[in-house]
């Protein structure tokens, strides 16, 4: 699914796109706009911050022994707690779930675990039908395609797009542009399906260990009705996502709905702790919590890229960066977009395979300013970069130093056995200096450069030569 | 799989250790905090916001404010949950000739299609509030079911004005919300939303296109 050299063709592709950039530069703008109106008091903002970023940072900390605490608690309260090392396993896990009770209709809220999983694709393959019922995910699941924003799967699609998809493909629709109309139509259809399913699927934003309670944060309702209304409740998520109380909770719940969509609160803050319990009328029956690794372990290894694992997946700082609010979303080709996804996806799919993506950044700082749990992006942008072209022993980031490329390496070398020997290094800068403008800006590596700007042309003596000629006294 | 159970802790007891964090302050969770009156306007303020609607009561005749509305509205009915106590003093407000009273007390699997197709309108207690950013904490259970503030297209919720928290950490803090034994607990601030199409904001999406606060000034 993910093409080695595919962000760069399709950031290209991206920027000359007229419409994408136009819905992104809008729909940013007014992200960024409402969450600045949430945080009006700098030392308030920080005091949270901090405390948020102190929160994660100590759950990481007690992240094994947590998790075994969250499995004791869940089991407690009537949850089956199931591990998955990989992606595969937790596939099957949930298909072994749905067969034993013989479901066939999987009503599904937002999760990006399950999407990091290609869950629906898995399932719809062996005869599950998996149905988005976030609006957002459900509208780019009738294109099948990808979500271009962690928060907003949809964003990268404006309301005529929409209503012409919508005319074409769900029975007897009308055509019609009126978003309450649009949205009107999607509910009659989802309420069908939610009436009929045999399971329900969600993510988790938050899992506290020792209540044994997962924490559903959302706007629309699709995930309490994904929760509460089929017999079967699946829930997947990453096993970063545990914190130790509920008290936790309350802080992080606010950074994450303040930086996500600049609102103080969401509609609905819905708290799992168990399946249907003695006299209840509805609920599920059962309810399942599906912890996966999926590279997370690893990363967790290393002292500094661990703070990776602190995102409470707000996307604020794809909202924020001025390479994502340009190419949009798809142009990641990876599951997770924008600056999280730059160092996410490298240290889950290797950074041989996606170093392309460390170098779409500025490095400008603008993602760990606004990051609500202060994780250093640039910082692990920059290390990665190195990761991906050295092999430094000690070091856990998987396929490292496999970035490098036979042209760079070469280049490298050269520069070394030039810079090395003094004879060398003259005879260079000689050359270098007298055939100055005869430097082709097509070579390797000076290509990528010229493409957009002017080729870089040395000065007519080395510095050394005018230093010898004016007579400067030196060492 | 107990293989990936033990692989994974294994590796992350491998991987793990490193600087202990320091406790962190609540001091600017604490700091929220407002007399009683203040935080019933933050929590109405707030919750108006986003486009719930208040109804205010004084203590004894909130029942005929529910009725009132219900009639106003043309509802044909209101489900309700019988056990609690509140619904209790609903059923004592309510005559034959009013909008029809459903009680839920059947299991949701015979009852899921008329829930789903025929009730007008649901009502429910809020256990307390929220001041700081506005919200009503419910705990749904075996008196008033999970659906009951979900399905029905409009959502009526008793609210006393006594309850209202500073703050969700307050409430989670001092009063247990969510700790306790229930097995679902909800912060709800207002119907059901989306700005999936175009960043434009639509009610009503999948829940409640309606959520009608009852406030009970009690104080
Ligand atoms: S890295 Fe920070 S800003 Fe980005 S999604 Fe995660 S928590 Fe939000």
């Amino acid at each position: 699914m993910h093409a080695e050299t595919g962000f760069r063709e399709s950031a290209a592709q991206a920027l000359g796109d007229p419409q994408i950039r136009a819905n992104f530069r809008r729909a940013m703008d007014g992200l960024m706009a409402k969450r600045a109106a949430q945080f009006p008091d700098p030392a308030d903002l920080q005091a949270l911050r901090s405390l948020g970023t102190a929160i994660r940072a100590r759950s990481l900390l007690k992240l094994p022994e947590l998790l075994e605490q969250l499995e004791a608690s869940c089991l407690r309260n009537g949850i089956q707690v199931h591990w998955a090392r990989t992606c595969e396993e937790g596939n099957e896990l949930i298909l072994g779930l749905l067969r034993a009770r013989g479901a066939t209709r999987l009503v599904k809220g937002k999760s990006m675990v399950s999407e990091e999983m290609g869950l629906n694709h898995f399932l719809e393959e062996h005869g599950v039908e998996a149905l988005e019922s976030d609006l957002g995910e459900y509208i780019i699941q009738l294109d099948q395609e990808t979500p271009s924003h962690i928060i907003m799967p949809a964003i990268h699609k404006n309301k005529t797009q929409i209503a012409r998809q919508f005319s074409q493909k769900i029975k007897d629709a009308k055509y019609t542009e009126d978003v309450d109309e649009l949205t009107a139509l999607a509910r009659k259809v989802l309420r069908r399906k939610f009436l009929e399913a045999d399971a329900g699927l969600s993510g988790v934003n938050f899992a506290v260990a020792d209540t044994g309670t997962l924490c559903l944060v959302e706007n629309e309702g699709n995930g309490r009705m994904s929760t509460h209304v089929p017999a079967l409740h699946i829930a997947v998520m990453g096993l970063e996502k545990v914190v130790e109380t509920l008290e936790d909770v309350a802080p992080l719940y606010a950074l994450l709905t303040r930086s996500a969509t600049g609102q103080a609160v969401s509609t609905y803050l819905n708290l799992v702790r168990g399946p249907r319990g003695p006299g209840e009328l509805d609920g599920p029956r059962e309810v399942h919590l599906v912890i996966l690794d999926n590279g997370r372990s690893r990363i967790y290894a290393d002292p500094q890229l661990r703070a990776t694992l602190r995102c409470i997946r707000c996307g604020a700082c794809m909202n924020h960066c001025p390479v994502y609010t340009r190419v949009g979303g798809h142009a990641y080709q990876a599951v997770y977009p924008g600056p999280i996804g730059k160092i996410l996806t490298p240290q889950m799919e290797g950074v041989g395979v996606r170093h392309e993506l460390l170098h779409g950044s500025s490095l400008c700082g603008a993602c760990s300013e606004v990051c609500p749990v202060e994780i250093p992006i640039p910082e692990i942008i920059v290390r990665l970069r190195r990761e991906a072209t050295h092999r430094d022993p000690g070091s856990s980031v998987e396929g490292r130093g496999t970035g490098r490329t036979a042209t760079e390496d070469l280049a490298w070398r050269v520069w070394a056995a030039v810079l090395s020997r003094p004879g060398a290094y003259r005879f260079a800068a000689w050359c270098a200096t007298r055939f100055r403008n005869l430097i082709p800006g097509g070579l390797p590596l000076l290509k990528a450069w010229t493409l957009a700007r002017g080729k870089p042309v040395p000065a007519r003596r080395s510095l050394q030569e005018r230093v010898r000629e004016e007579g400067i006294p030196h060492g | 799989m107990a293989d990936a159970r033990a692989t994974i802790l294994e590796s992350l007891r491998a991987g793990g250790g490193g600087e202990p964090v320091p406790l962190p302050s609540t001091e600017v969770l604490a700091a929220r905090a407002w007399p009683p009156a203040e935080r019933v306007a933050r929590l109405r303020r707030g919750m108006e916001a986003v486009h719930t609607e208040f109804l205010e009561a004084v203590p004894g005749q909130w029942p005929s404010v529910v009725l009132g509305f219900c009639r106003d509205q043309g509802f044909p009915n209101l489900l309700y949950g019988p056990a609690s106590s509140a619904g209790k003093a609903l059923a004592s407000a309510w005559t034959p000739r009013d909008p029809e009273l459903i009680p839920y007390r059947e299991p949701v699997e015979t009852f899921k299609a008329a829930l789903f197709e025929d009730v007008a309108a649901g009502f429910t207690t809020a256990l307390a509030g929220v001041a700081e950013t506005g919200g009503l904490l419910l705990e749904p259970g075996p008196e008033e079911p999970r659906l009951l503030s979900l399905v029905p297209p409009v959502h009526i919720a008793l609210l006393l004005a006594s309850t209202i928290e500073d703050t969700l950490w307050s409430a989670v803090r001092h009063r247990g919300w969510g700790r306790g034994a229930a097995r679902n607990s909800l912060l709800i601030s207002g119907p059901s939303k989306t700005a999936d199409i175009e960043q434009t904001l639509a009610y009503g999406v999948h829940g409640p296109r309606r959520l009608v606060v009852v406030l009970v000034d009690n104080l």
